[in-house]
């Protein structure tokens, strides 16, 4: 396989590419003939910049664009082929100092725990890519620009191993969606700037706090270890820091990752930063970069500081439920259907967290299969939002819509299998995910777990209400059904056949992630371990509850149990 | 007799190779005014800055020539060390960049070139002095050559008030900052006995003088003399006023250079003379940083005028910076100086494509100057969206280096408070930076309805016989200096290609530096063990 860094620079090379080529063919043309700019390249060519608008797209950035993003999910899919399940360590590492004197690497690495991710955030991106290459943009020399650059943030935070590089790419990746929310959104101006920099602070504060504790854990650890100063993961790993300093520099971190996924108290960017942007770089930034702050929990938080995981684990799950319970509420209450999936995504996140924050195997594996289910479902729901509203009269409110099933049998198949994906449908990936983090916070926290079991209820009631009121019920006003087209298939196909997929063998993502989520969570278990067992002595119906080696085998994750069913029940 | 006359004809040895970068930029002030006697408008408004810019360019190649060395010169009064040398090329820079941006400007040409360039390059020499000093004498002369040539600079556009309001404010707010100094090191004088900072430093170190009362009533003062040139907050009122009135390049100059100067003086006199009461002034010190983050990044919310903005945002940066000196160790001066030569790239980066601006449109400074810039201008909006997203210290851009390295040092050095102070300030500066930001790139240019003076309004003078030109590069200085009719709206003013050179580069450079931030790093490698300093 080639080295990571292909992988992550491919796209920015791409759009930078794209550009570069894009501004010599717009010169050729116009030198050529000196004719009327075409509407590929040239910026002057201004179509409708309104979602419902159709322009001819596919015009020479966003082709070279696509090509990157194929390229990138290629190599994507290469190497989760390449990963073999058994390893629990780092494959294709690179690893050059940055800067020598801050003790900076430019280490890079396949895990467990990044492998799916990545592969998520590739498959995303080629399919916003497409999407977006399904009408033009104003000036899409820039637009594609800042796409690629965030596909190429996304990627170095998610293979970043060190910690210096991550929290850099981290804070990068969000500036390619400010660009993109401000210039290409919805709405006036004045909602636009508004809600980029309501996004904007809102996320740098939680990432500049996190700036701050990352400096201080390298540091700190430095002091204690007596050695040069170092990020990379592994080392600071070998070197925890005391009790207090784990405290409060995991609430740092807690701040950044909260608001990017982003959780209850600490979401209040999300409606207005949703509503304005435009909705293939919403499908990214909702399928792809919450998940960022989920696996920064699991990737960094918990192996660097497990006491201080441990210490808040309750805080932590109360957050979460909290979110659950919220998030399906208001997705519940409300009728713009973006925001409807931009709830439910923080009820799904709220899930995420709490299976991370079981602090134990069964929930981290469930939490990780959940996000990549998540980033598989919301994208193509949002999709979906987008098409829908083209066929109720640009708008995006579920009370304008209804009856759109009548005349779209496919369309009306594809949105069944998302909603039910998105409620956990017992035979989806994500009612594996939901499972197994509810198995997992049950054995942590029991009270919890059954409160939990409501968000679950919750799912299917905002699910199937959002499902039934766009494609039955009484035809709206403006409804103007009709069957997706070719090229809205080219986006949503892949993507449910993906979900699909994974519904019927999400062994392929537990069985490589069963290594890396054990040991990510090895030592904050390891610290919670005692507590927990004390709670559950308190618990009269604990008994009864198998443990872990007995129902799912000596390593006691899911996936080591479900083969082990499998093959019990063949050899005999 | 023998005797005697091989003792009188012994002078002093003046060791003119370590002098030479001082004697090249104050010999230059020299050539440059009188050059700038001269009676040709091209003599004087083309040679004077060349000759200028060779000076500079002369004193930066004997800075480079002298790298390496590391001696104290003329009677110990100096030192040239890796401090020294690197301040001077950072400075040097700066005035590269003001002369560039000043080429054209209306200021240079009311106040005389020659004398305008004369008295920038006085200021140099000055700070160059200042980075040098080391004993309190030097220290002071080096203040006040710096200081007096600046007042004059920020009143050189004679016939706008604000400018010659702006000099006034900053002759009057910057002689109580030299007095209280002056008064300040004369208490430290009075109790050690000694002048020269390593002499302090051993009279301090021996007995209780450290905490003696008058010690460290002339330590504060010093402290309050020293943040009134380096624009701390409490005695940082006088800075929105001066930036905003004084010539775009002086600011320019100002906000650059005269950070450089207080701050490496800062380093010199406390992280080297009073290390020994660090003690007393480390935690005061730290407080007067972290109230400047906030009160400078609190200010600068909410401004319409960019130079305002900036010289709030400047009060910010002093007060990160500050974070550096507070620590009292290697680590922490070398990120001060590190964050200095960031600083020279981000703030000229902003000023230029501001004064490429005031030049094109009749809004001045003001942040709508900059809307569709983005759509117009990119190679001007590039400059300036790098360099404030550089200031509020976003990845991949030089800031976001340079407050890794503060952060780093101030929570090595015990002050892992101030590290978070830092980053709460750059949450708060989001608020103004992001807003230019977006004018430059989310909003539409404004129409020429919006911009009050167009040609067919009223100008006086003959405004319409010059209005009818077409307004070039570099085309006639009047048209494009005067302030009357500084903007022809609807005219397609080009910028002048040395303002666009300075964004360029310094733009480049903010990128550049920011993934590639080894050359930073080994600029300043030497900075701290230069000080002594563990």
């Amino acid at each position: 396989m080639p080295p990571l860094s292909i992988l992550i620079w491919l796209p920015a090379a791409c759009g930078v590419i794209g550009a570069i080529l894009c501004t010599l063919i717009g010169r050729a043309r116009s030198s050529s003939s000196g004719a009327a700019p075409l509407a590929s390249g040239v910026e002057s060519a201004r179509t409708d910049a309104t979602p419902d608008a159709r322009g001819d797209g596919w015009d020479v950035p966003g082709v070279v664009a696509l090509i990157g993003t194929l390229g990138a999910l290629g190599l994507a899919i290469g190497y989760i082929a390449d990963y073999s399940p058994g390893t629990s360590g780092l494959t294709h590492v690179t690893d050059v100092v940055w800067i020598s004197e801050l003790g900076i690497h430019y280490k890079l690495g396949v895990s467990g725990l990044n492998v799916f991710l990545v592969g998520l955030t590739t498959l995303l991106f080629a399919a916003a890519t497409i999407a977006a290459n399904l009408r033009s943009w104003e000036r899409p020399r820039l637009f594609w620009c800042f796409f690629m650059l965030a596909e190429s943030a996304v990627l170095g935070a998610l293979l970043a191993q060190d910690l210096a590089l991550f929290v850099a790419f981290f804070d990068l990746m969000l500036i390619p969606f400010y660009f993109l929310t401000g210039m290409w959104g919805r709405g006036t101006r004045e909602q636009r700037v508004k809600a980029t920099i309501k996004l904007v602070i809102y996320t740098l504060v939680g990432s500049l706090l996190m700036l701050a504790a990352a400096i201080a854990t390298g540091v700190l650890a430095a002091q204690q270890g007596g050695g040069h100063i170092t990020f990379v993961l592994s080392a600071l790993q070998a070197m925890p820091l005391s009790k207090g300093s784990q405290e409060w520099i995991f609430l740092f971190f807690a701040a950044a990752f909260l608001v990017k996924m982003p959780a209850f108290p600490l979401h209040g960017w999300m409606p207005d930063g949703y509503r304005a942007m435009p909705i293939e770089v919403l499908m990214v930034f909702s399928g792809v970069l919450s998940k960022v702050g989920a696996y920064g929990f699991l990737a960094i938080v918990l192996p660097l500081f497990p006491q201080g995981a441990a210490h808040f684990q309750t805080l932590m799950l109360v957050i979460a439920l909290v979110s659950i319970l919220y998030g399906s509420a208001v997705a519940f209450a409300q009728t713009d259907a973006r925001l409807i999936a931009g709830y439910s995504s923080v009820a799904q996140l709220g899930f995420i967290t709490l299976g991370i924050f079981a602090l134990n195997p069964q929930g981290a594996q469930g939490a990780l299969l959940q996000m990549v289910n998540h980033g598989l479902v919301v994208a193509p729901l949002l999709f979906i939002v987008a098409i829908l509203s083209r066929r109720a009269g640009g708008s995006e409110d579920v009370r304008d819509m209804g009856g759109i099933a009548f005349r779209a049998p496919v369309l009306a198949s594809v949105f069944l299998i998302v909603s039910l994906a998105t409620l956990a449908m017992p035979g989806s990936a994500n009612f594996v995910g939901e499972f197994m983090i509810l198995l997992g916070v049950f054995q942590a926290k029991l009270v919890i777990a059954i409160i939990a079991f409501a968000g679950v209820v919750m799912a299917s009631v905002y699910a199937l209400r959002l499902f039934i009121r766009a494609m039955h019920n009484r035809v709206g006003k403006d409804v103007d059904s009709r069957e997706i087209s070719l090229r809205d298939g080219l986006v949503l196909v892949p993507l449910v056949a993906v979900i699909v997929f994974m519904a019927i063998y999400p062994q392929l993502a537990l069985k490589r992630s069963e290594g890396s989520t054990k040991a990510a969570v090895a030592s904050a278990q390891a610290v919670a371990d005692p507590a927990s067992t004390a709670v559950a002595s308190l618990v009269p119906g604990r008994p009864n509850v198998p443990a872990p080696s007995r129902y799912c085998g000596p390593n006691g994750a899911y996936a080591t149990c479900y083969e082990g069913t499998k093959t019990g029940s063949s050899n005999p | 007799m023998s005797l005697l006359a091989t003792t009188t004809l012994k002078g002093p040895h003046v060791d003119f190779a370590a002098l030479s970068p001082l004697m090249a930029l104050l010999g230059g002030a020299a050539i440059v005014l009188l050059v700038g006697l001269l009676g040709s408008r091209w003599v004087r408004a083309q040679l004077v800055p060349a000759l200028s810019l060779l000076a500079l360019g002369t004193a930066a190649g004997l800075t480079i020539w002298q790298w390496n060395a590391e001696k104290s010169i003329v009677a110990g009064a100096l030192r040239i060390d890796s401090l020294s040398l690197t301040l001077n090329l950072i400075l040097i820079a700066g005035g590269v960049c003001t002369v560039l941006l000043a080429w054209r400007s209306l200021a240079a040409r009311e106040a005389a070139h020659g004398e305008w360039h004369a008295l920038l390059l006085t200021s140099i020499g000055g700070m160059s002095l200042l980075a040098a000093a080391q004993n309190t004498v030097a220290l002071f002369l080096g203040l006040e050559l710096l200081s007096i040539p600046l007042y004059v600079l920020c009143a050189t556009e004679l016939k706008r008030e604000h400018s010659l309001e702006s000099g006034l404010k900053y002759l009057i707010v910057g002689s109580v900052g030299s007095a209280t100094l002056l008064y300040g090191l004369a208490l430290i004088y009075g109790a050690t006995g000694q002048t020269d900072f390593a002499g302090i430093d051993s009279a301090l170190s021996s007995g209780t003088l450290a905490t003696d009362p008058l010690t460290l009533t002339g330590v504060a003062l010093c402290v309050a003399g020293l943040c009134f040139k380096a624009s701390v907050a409490p005695f940082h009122q006088w800075t929105p006023d001066v930036y905003e009135g004084a010539p775009t390049p002086v600011t320019a100059f100002m906000a650059v250079a005269t950070k450089v100067a207080a701050l490496g003086v800062f380093l010199r006199l406390f992280d080297v003379a009073l290390i020994e009461a660090h003690a007393s002034w480390g935690i005061a010190v730290a407080v007067l940083a972290a109230i400047t983050i906030i009160v400078g990044n609190v200010g600068a919310l909410g401004q319409s005028s960019l130079k305002r903005m900036l010289a709030y945002s400047s009060v910010a940066q002093a007060g990160y910076m500050l974070a550096g000196v507070v620590v009292a160790s290697k680590l922490g001066a070398q990120a001060t100086v590190f964050y200095l030569a960031v600083y020279l790239f981000l703030n000229m980066a902003a000023f230029a494509t501001i004064l490429a601006r005031e030049r094109e449109t009749s809004l001045g400074d003001s942040v709508a100057a900059m809307r569709g810039l983005g759509r117009e201008r990119p190679l001007l909006a590039w400059p300036m969206t790098l360099a404030m997203l550089g200031l509020a210290g976003i990845p991949a851009t030089a800031g976001f280096m340079g407050k890794f390295y503060l952060i780093d040092a101030s929570v090595s050095g015990g002050y892992t408070w101030l590290g978070v102070v830092i980053v709460i300030g750059s949450m708060i500066s989001l608020g103004y930076y992001l807003p230019v930001i977006a004018a430059m790139w989310m909003s539409e240019a404004p129409s020429p309805a919006d911009a009050p003076p167009t040609t067919a309004a009223p100008t006086p003078g003959p405004a319409p016989a010059e209005g009818a030109l077409p307004a070039l590069a570099g085309g006639s200085p009047e048209l494009d200096e005067d302030p009357a009719y500084p903007a022809r709206a609807g005219a397609v003013a080009r910028t002048q290609p040395e303002v666009a050179l300075v964004a360029i580069v310094s733009g480049a450079a903010i990128l550049f530096f920011g993934i590639v931030p080894q050359p930073l790093f080994n600029l300043v490698h030497g900075v701290g063990s230069a000080l002594g300093l563990l």
